[in-house]
């Protein structure tokens, strides 16, 4: 693989959050991914840097999309998955998350691939078990693959983030994708705002690294890039917002809103949609989507993080050896 | 009958009674006989020169988990910590299982401190019948049977009609009432301090604001009690609204203390940023700003006492997830160094007033007989090293339980030994 750059060496054997990551390590990540991104286009979609390596897709919380992309991630680069879901969020009871993560390190698992419904987990597992951890999604920490994706599409559409501006738009306070958005997408030099009613929003937003609008009407026009959040209705305790009406009426990405937004706007979801919910049908199967390219491209990001987590793991055996 | 016991030579601290000076302490009977200079010849005699001896500590909120939770603390492990730090009375909070909220279950509390024989311990009873927050236990018996208040803890009394009930009850008793004020509503579901880091750690908050609405509610209700009848006390506070509250309450001549503990007023929101569950407790670590103004509140009067909230936890439970583990410090071993670092060291307060905090006011807040030296009162006494620097270690702690975040901390302040009734219950080793 050809990576721009140069000189670099990943030292991370986990993956746990965009937060801690510079902004050199996540144009490693993406520079890494677009040499896999080839091999999903070829015929024999196989290459073999994790063969014999076993990856754990650990998941405490429903998903389809994540879970599947992972597994096809690490078959593409050969290794055993091992699926593991337990859609049991009462962590407070039976086996815990440790003696869990234990037991499979005990089968000689290298990688484990985890999805939580508590903020934390990952790093959680990170200080007790040796083999390499990836976050699949944390309560509303952090979805780091997802933010990595999302950067992926956009420089791969704009050649750079740099300059560009970005809404995020929905229940930012319960959405792991708008943070690990804002840190890859800010530390790459985007602009980004936060666009969402008061109660969507986390307490102290002034803090972060972004704008914050109640508006999608004022911000709509100046954006390069709009990211729709799904509203997720199992997080939100209470009613944040009147109703559903209320919320599409002000916070909906529909045909007629789209009328104001910059013709080359990019339009991205993290899936699953609402359609006519957050996104109108026509937008979200319109010209401007990217929401199917950002599945794509998350196969091959996830090849990426993959394959730079083990070979941080191998070379820190390398050295515990050599020394 | 005891012999006689003569501490010589100490730097006596006796804030009760306005004594802050080198003299002797002579105890006969298990009580108080002189504090001054003593020229008899007493065969027990304890050398305290550049000790500092004062009357036996007092901790007016712990948990000893007993019963239901032994595997955590006992009454007789947490009364072996107890006196390790210099604490000769306790206070056992009632949210055991089941709770303490019958006579039955205070005397079950004073027979196990009986066998143990190391600390004074009292217990607060429930307000509640199973703490629910319905119908009132009954204070009455518990009173009668020795129970030193009443509280929740663990929880608020979330409907004012019941606390308004609370207080105006309390009034045959002559006791206090004690709030954990927390307004369920408003905290939700929340595990840390709400703010900048539970939204970059994705946590749901606690906001200050659920502190501080049941306590402008409670000083409300406060108002509908007929003065010199009830007291009433918020455990630990931890923001500044609630300093601010306090002091307008007090300024308005109501029956109202306060407490705080050595987490708040010596660690912030930012200790959690890793995800380390010996930094959840309730309520939470809050701001800089927020341990200012506890500190302003100890130095003008408005804080009435020090206490731990020591609530200990197996390392099984400590060791989940930052959401799932339970809240709760264990700190009493090593209280005393802890509120020297926070309060004595930065010049907060000096030795008399941190003595105040933790013997006089505190015994004044729970309505008992002790906090001084006073001729002819039960001799508890605990001798302490201002100077004696020592390093925190969690493994020699007699408590059953480790989870407490001071591990590894340089702290000055050793206690050297503790007297209970005029029997020496712990002395430092070497």
């Amino acid at each position: 693989m050809a990576h721009k750059t140069k000189e670099f060496k990943w030292e991370k054997k986990h993956l746990l959050g965009l937060r801690e990551l510079s902004p050199d390590e996540i144009s490693y990540i993406l520079d890494t991914a677009a040499g896999f991104e080839q091999i999903s286009a070829r015929a024999v979609k196989k290459t073999p840097p994790l063969r014999g390596k076993l990856v754990v897709n650990l998941f405490f919380e429903d998903s389809t999309r994540t879970r599947n992309s992972f597994a096809l991630a690490a078959s593409r680069l050969s290794a055993d998955v091992v699926e593991f879901t337990k859609n049991d969020s009462s962590v407070s009871k039976g086996e815990t998350l440790l003696d869990t993560a234990r037991n499979l390190e005990a089968m000689g698992i290298d990688i484990v691939v985890i999805r939580h419904g508590a903020g934390g987990a990952p790093k959680l597992l990170s200080k007790y078990i040796n083999a390499c951890v990836v976050n699949a999604g944390d309560g509303y920490c952090e979805h780091p693959t997802q933010g990595l994706l999302d950067v992926y599409t956009i420089r791969k559409l704009r050649g750079s983030l740099k300059g560009l501006k970005i809404a995020i738009v929905g229940d930012i306070t319960h959405s792991r994708v708008a943070r690990s958005d804002m840190w890859a997408m800010t530390k790459l030099g985007a602009k980004v705002t936060f666009v969402g009613p008061p109660t969507l929003l986390p307490p102290n937003v002034e803090q972060l690294p972004v704008k914050v609008s109640y508006s999608l009407d004022d911000v709509i026009e100046k954006v390069d890039v709009i990211n729709m959040l799904r509203i997720q209705f199992e997080r939100i305790g209470g009613n944040p917002f009147p109703s559903v009406r209320e919320y599409s009426h002000y916070f909906g990405l529909t045909g007629e809103r789209m009328k104001k937004a910059k013709p080359d706007i990019l339009v991205m979801h993290p899936g699953p949609i609402n359609r006519g919910l957050e996104i109108e049908s026509e937008v979200a199967d319109g010209r401007n989507s990217v929401i199917l390219q950002q599945v794509s491209n998350g196969i091959a990001v996830r090849m990426a993080v993959l394959f730079l987590v083990n070979q941080a793991a191998a070379q820190q055996v390398k050295q515990i050896k050599e020394t | 009958m005891n012999p006689e016991l003569l501490i010589k030579n100490g730097h006596v601290i006796d804030p009760a009674n306005r004594i802050n000076r080198i003299c002797d302490v002579l105890i006969a009977d298990e009580k108080f006989v002189e504090v001054g200079r003593v020229k008899k010849p007493v065969s027990n005699t304890l050398d305290a020169t550049g000790k500092l001896v004062v009357p036996g500590l007092i901790d007016i909120h712990v948990h000893f988990r007993e019963p239901g939770d032994e595997e955590e603390e006992t009454i007789a492990s947490g009364s072996a910590a107890a006196v390790a730090a210099g604490f000769t009375s306790v206070v056992c909070m009632p949210n055991t299982t089941p709770p303490i909220e019958n006579e039955t279950d205070v005397e079950y509390v004073h027979r196990k401190a009986r066998k143990a024989r190391l600390t004074h311990v009292y217990t607060m009873g429930a307000i509640t019948k199973g703490r629910a927050g319905v119908e009132l236990a009954e204070m009455g018996f518990m009173s009668q049977a020795g129970a030193v208040g009443f509280t929740d803890d663990g929880d608020g009394v979330q409907d004012p009609s019941v606390m308004l009930r609370a207080l105006k009850y309390a009034q045959m008793f002559n006791t206090v009432i004690a709030q954990h004020c927390q307004d369920d509503k408003i905290a939700g579901p929340g595990v840390m301090n709400s703010g900048y880091y539970s939204t970059i750690l994705g946590l749901p908050g606690l906001d200050p604001l659920a502190e501080e609405a049941m306590l402008w509610r409670d000083i409300q209700l406060l108002k509908k009690i007929k003065p010199g009848t009830a007291r009433y006390h918020v455990q630990h506070i931890s923001t500044a609204g609630s300093v601010e509250l306090i002091r307008a309450a007090k300024k308005q001549g109501l029956p109202i203390t306060c407490e705080a503990t050595p987490h708040h007023l010596l660690l912030t929101e930012k200790c959690c940023a890793e995800y380390d569950t010996n930094y959840k407790v309730n309520p939470p670590l809050r701001t800089e700003k927020d341990i200012e103004s506890l500190k302003e509140a100890i130095a003008d009067g408005i804080i009435d006492a020090l206490v731990t909230d020591h609530a200990p936890h197996l390392q099984s439970e400590k060791e989940l997830e930052f959401l799932a583990a339970p809240f709760g410090i264990a700190s009493l071993e090593c209280s005393l160094g802890l509120y020297v670092k926070a309060l004595i060291e930065p010049g907060i307060l000096d030795w008399p007033g941190l003595i105040r905090l933790l013997t006089e006011k505190p015994a004044k807040i729970i309505g008992v007989n002790k906090g001084s030296m006073t001729k002819g009162k039960q001799a508890d006494v605990t001798i302490i090293d201002p100077e004696a620097e020592y390093k925190i270690d969690v493994r020699k702690f007699r408590s059953k339980s480790r989870n407490c975040p001071y591990n590894g901390w340089l702290v000055k302040g050793r206690v050297e030994k503790t007297i209970v009734g005029g029997e020496i219950r712990f002395s430092a080793e070497d």
